[in-house]
Order: structure tokens, then sequence, then C-alpha cells
């Protein structure tokens, strides 16, 4: 405390200040030991390519977005723009430097993403709210436009799709669904454990000061506009990073049709249901976005499979999905990993009620 | 740490001038305030006080006048700059970030203090823990000095009101503020709770010689706590002195009671 020029009269020797090292996450721990070991053996080729690796790729992309829109308070529906920006630079980077590592290659997609989003974020120096909404809308639309219109981009491919050169580690092939899903879940992995180290710290406090009062952070001495411009760049570094690997470890060949408004809105349905400002609630509202439409896919042909029109029964799984939602939501506005926490509470203490 | 001796000036309001589309809040205002004194704002509703505190901290900007603060000159300064330089503010209607827990409400209060950088931060490396760490210890010993140690954990916006105002003046005191402006401390808290807020005043303004100017309505708490009151009406000064003086003044009594002409 030396570099602070003032002391407190109070005397300080009973404080109970349990700054003990954290308690090990078992739980986490042992999540992982899972889905590193366990899942690529036991998991088939179809789990891999069509729900672990979406799930984990879905997650990563609102976690960017819920450290913009959860933590700092700035709304943007242009999230897929900023993945397309991180699918199109590692593209290029793998492309035309072909000595970059893959995960150089990613980290350098990122950074460019970052950029981006740094400038689209420069005009949340003035506005606030729907209008700041408005703005990531026109970078949305903006960024697909370029990806289109830009043959230079997808290296003048009369598809207009890129698809990665070769999925390589270390000089290991690793463009099989268990290859893919590893990487997916090592970068996911890294970058959850980056976020939660940002949330937990004085960046994070003052993000979360500035969404909840913004005037007041500037009086106790936050740079607010800093903030907001960084929080533009992280949260687009990690969708970059993120569309990189729904381009590359999922689709295999994508285009910026592959990075549209409805991809947007599919990420910020799932920071609202999984929870604002909440780390694992990305987790939680990716399961329910990407898992709830197969599962109630697979109902439907069990129950009604002979008997319905399957047009119709696409129809009712929209339905049901849509009304699922608005319960969850009126039930716990705060996402499902509070509506999880307060359960939880109530078990601690059952069958006592409080 | 010793506490700087109080001498001279640290504040000089010169006349200050600020207008809302037309209609005068403040006219000319000028006072000065002593280092390590207790002033207090007094006056009706609608004096100006409280933009006069808005003026001192640059969340208004005055169309006249200078203000100078320890050695620097201005008329327009940025929050941000304000907190920078050494002033610390809290608000008539409690600004703290209502759904952060109260002791990272007092943390908010050292950001501006903090010297880790992003990817210290973000990877966790020693330099932000060990920071972390001093933050946390300096946070405690204003939770405790404050007597929130209980409220520690808990969402700012479920505290009491009484309680949410000592989380803004713990707040703002964590930063080590030269100069502080409380705006209504006091409201609406019962007898005890008032009490309570003024000894915590007084043990700043005597422990660590911050110097603090108070918007106050209650006349007891004024007249206890503060060594020279400053009497705003209509957006002009009306009074000037010692509470005894302040007391006897009559255009005080007059602004304050009315006077039959």
């Amino acid at each position: 405390m030396s570099n602070l020029s003032h002391q407190l009269p109070a005397p300080f020797e009973h404080a109970p200040l349990a700054l003990v090292p954290r308690a090990i996450p078992w739980g986490a721990a042992a999540l992982l030991i899972v889905a590193f070991a366990g899942v690529p053996w036991l998991a088939g080729d179809y789990w891999l390519n069509a729900i672990l690796i979406p799930f984990l790729v879905l997650s990563l992309a609102g976690l960017g977005l819920n450290l913009l829109t959860g933590y700092a308070g700035q709304t943007s529906v242009g999230s897929a723009g900023f993945m397309a920006v991180g699918a199109f630079a590692t593209y290029a980077f793998l492309l035309r430097v072909p000595v970059l590592p893959l995960p150089v290659a990613l980290l350098a997609g990122g950074a460019v993403a970052a950029a981006v989003g740094f400038v689209f974020g420069i005009p949340s120096n003035r506005i606030k709210g729907f209008y700041l909404m408005a703005t990531t809308l026109a970078a949305q639309f903006f960024l697909e436009w370029v990806f289109t219109k830009f043959p230079w981009f997808y290296n003048h491919a009369s598809s207009g799709t890129i698809a990665a050169p070769r999925l390589a580690l270390f000089g290991h092939d690793i463009s099989g669904p268990v290859g893919r899903y590893l990487l997916t879940l090592s970068v996911v992995t890294l970058l959850t454990w980056v976020a939660r180290n940002l949330v937990g710290s004085r960046l994070g406090r003052n993000w979360m000061a500035i969404r909840d009062m913004d005037t007041a952070a500037a009086v106790i001495g936050i740079d607010v506009d800093h903030h907001k411009r960084l929080a533009f760049a992280v949260s687009s570094f990690y969708l970059g990073i993120a569309g990189a690997l729904w381009a590359f470890a999922y689709l295999g060949t994508a285009s910026a049709s592959s990075f549209d408004i409805n991809r947007s809105f599919q990420i910020l349905f799932i920071i609202i249901i999984g929870g604002m400002g909440s780390v694992a609630g990305n987790f939680i509202g990716a399961a329910f976005i990407s898992l709830l439409p197969i599962f109630l896919s697979q109902a439907g042909q069990a129950l009604l499979g002979g008997n319905v029109d399957p047009g119709q029964i696409q129809n009712l799984q929209k339905i049901i999905f849509g009304a699922l939602i608005i319960t969850f939501l009126v039930k716990e506005p705060e996402g499902l990993v509070r509506l999880l926490a307060g359960l939880r509470e109530r078990l601690a203490v059952w069958p006592l009620r409080f | 740490m010793s506490v700087p001796m109080p001498s001279g000036q640290i504040l000089d309001v010169r006349d200050i001038s600020l207008s809302f589309k037309g209609v005068k809040a403040i006219s000319g205002l000028s006072f000065s305030v002593q280092r390590g004194e207790i002033c207090a704002l007094i006056g009706p509703n609608g004096a100006g006080k409280s933009s006069l505190l808005n003026v001192l901290n640059g969340v208004y900007r005055p169309d006249a006048g200078e203000v100078i603060f320890e050695d620097i000159h201005y008329r327009r300064i940025t929050p941000l700059e304000a907190a920078r330089r050494g002033i610390g503010r809290t608000f008539q209607n409690n600004a703290l970030f209502k759904r952060m827990s109260v002791i990272d409400n007092i943390l908010s209060g050292l950001s501006r203090h903090a010297r880790a950088g992003f990817f210290a931060q973000a990877l966790g490396l020693p330099p932000a823990r060990r920071e972390a760490r001093e933050h946390r210890e300096l946070a405690e010993r204003t939770l405790a000095f404050l007597e929130l140690q209980a409220h520690r954990d808990t969402p700012v916006g479920n505290l009491a009101y009484g309680l949410q105002k000592r989380v803004e003046l713990g707040r703002a005191l964590i930063a080590g503020p030269s100069l502080l402006l409380l705006d209504e401390p006091m409201a609406g808290m019962n007898a005890d709770e008032k009490r309570e807020m003024s000894r915590f005043v007084t043990e700043v303004n005597r422990g660590l010689g911050t110097t603090v100017v108070l918007i106050e309505h209650d006349i007891g708490v004024v007249m206890s706590l503060s060594s020279h009151v400053v009497v705003l009406d209509y957006g002009r000064k009306v009074g000037d002195g010692t509470p005894a003086e302040v007391r006897a003044n009559p255009e005080v009594i007059a602004a304050y009671l009315g006077t039959v002409q």
C-alpha cells in the first residue's frame, strides 16, 4: 500500500480477511477431465461434429458478446459481423502466410477482429442504448457486404466461400472430428479462463461500474470511453476466434452468409437466456439454443413421426421453442444461470422454505 | 504517514455563474475553503448547492468564473480529471453500482490508483495479483472503518438507504481524496444514523486531514459538524462565516423563514 498516500484511522487487526488461496474448483476440474479425456472416446462422430463442436463455439461467441453486453452494458447486434472478420482474417493468414502455425493464425485473426471491433466501438463515446445498437447493426451489414463484395477475401473463389487450407498442429493432422473437437475445446477452455480473470479483476469491475451507472463511474475516476472501446475490442477478439472456429472447425467451408444477422441474434439469445453478466451462463444458454431444437426434433419424430406432415412438425418445434424461451424469461429474467443458482440455494435448505 | 498540516486555502471559487437554458442557477458566487476544514453549504431547495458541487468536479460547466483547487485554475474540468486531481464526491440520490457487491463498489473507487496492465489482469500474472491483494486489504480497512463488514458481499441495491450512503462515502474515501464533496450525506436518515454519519465525517476530517465540503439541511448537524458555513439563496451567497455568525445573520434568517417587508 506504499503507493497510496493515505491511511484510514481504523485499526486493522481483526478484519476477517480470508485471502486464502482459492479452493481448487473440483467440479470444473472433473468436467475438464471428462471433456478432454472421456468425451473423445465415448462420443461418436455425429455427437462431436453436429452437437459438441457447435455448442462449444457458440458458447465462446456468447462469452464474447457477454463481456460487451452483460459486463460492460453495451448492447450489440453485430456479433456475427465480428465473427466473420475473425474467420476471413484467419483464412487470409493461413493462406497467404503458410508458415504461421494454426494457433498463431487464430490469434492473429482474433487480433484483426479486435481492431475492427475497436473501430466500431468508437461511437460508444457519444451514443448509448438503442442508438448504439443501430451502429452495431450497421457494422453487421457493412462487414457482411465487405466479405461478399471483395473477392480478395475469399481468394477469388467462384463459390464465394472459404475453406481451411489444412488443420494441423505441430505436424499432426487435426482435421478429423476428434482433432477439431480437441482444438475447439482447448481454445474455449483457455479463453474462458482468461475471461474469468478479466471479469474478476479491476477491468471487469470497471466494466460493471459503467454498465450500472456511467456518470458515477467517471466521477470516481474510471475512464469510461476507454473502457467501452476496450470492451468492444476484447469482445470482438473472442467473437473473431469463435468465427474462425465456426468456419474451420465446425462448418469446414464458410461464406459471408454463414455470419448473417440471424447468427447475431442467436448469440444475443444465448446470453439473454443463459444469463447476462455471467461466464457459466453462456454455456448454459448455448446448450439450450443448440440442444433443444435437436431434442425437439427427435421427440417430434418419435412421437408423431408417421402420422403428421414433417413440415407441420417443424413448425410445431419452432412454436414450442419460442414458448419455452418466453416461459423461462418470465420465470427468471436474469437467465437460466440465475434459475439454477436459485434452485441450488433452495436445495441447500430443503425441506425448509425461505 | 503523517497528516499534512492544515494551512492556507485548498479551494477558491471565484465569480462562478451557471445557467440552464437561460435560467440562472448560480450567479457570481465566490467563497473559499481552508485546508482541513469542514465547510457546510446550506440554503433552501433550488438554491444551487448541488449545482455548485457539480461545477467543482466537472459534471456541469459554468458560464463564467474560475475555480482554483490546490494549484490548478479551471473553469471547465472533466469529472475524470477532477477525480485524478483528488476530488472525491458522493451524490444526493446515491449513485452506486447497484448490481455490484458492497466490496466491489468500494474497490471501484481505487480504480484510478491501479497500475496493473491489461495482459497482467487477463492472465492473472503476479503484478496484477499483488495489486488486487493490496487493494483488497485497503477495501477491507474501509469496510471496517465504516462498519460495513457484515454487508461485504450484498448487492448494494439490496441495502437500506442509510447503508448505501455509507458505501458511497467509502467508495469516495478509499481513493484518498484531498477534497471530499458530500451531497446531503444524511438525507433521509433517522437521528441515530445521522449521528453515526457525523462521526464518520468527523473522523475522516480529523484522522486523514481531508477537507470536506458538504450540503446539509439539518441545521443542528451543520452547527455541530462544520467550522465554516456558506449560505446560498437563489444562486447567490447570502452568508459566509462560522456557524455562530451565520446563525445571527438576518439575511440567512430571511432566506430560510422569509421576511415581512
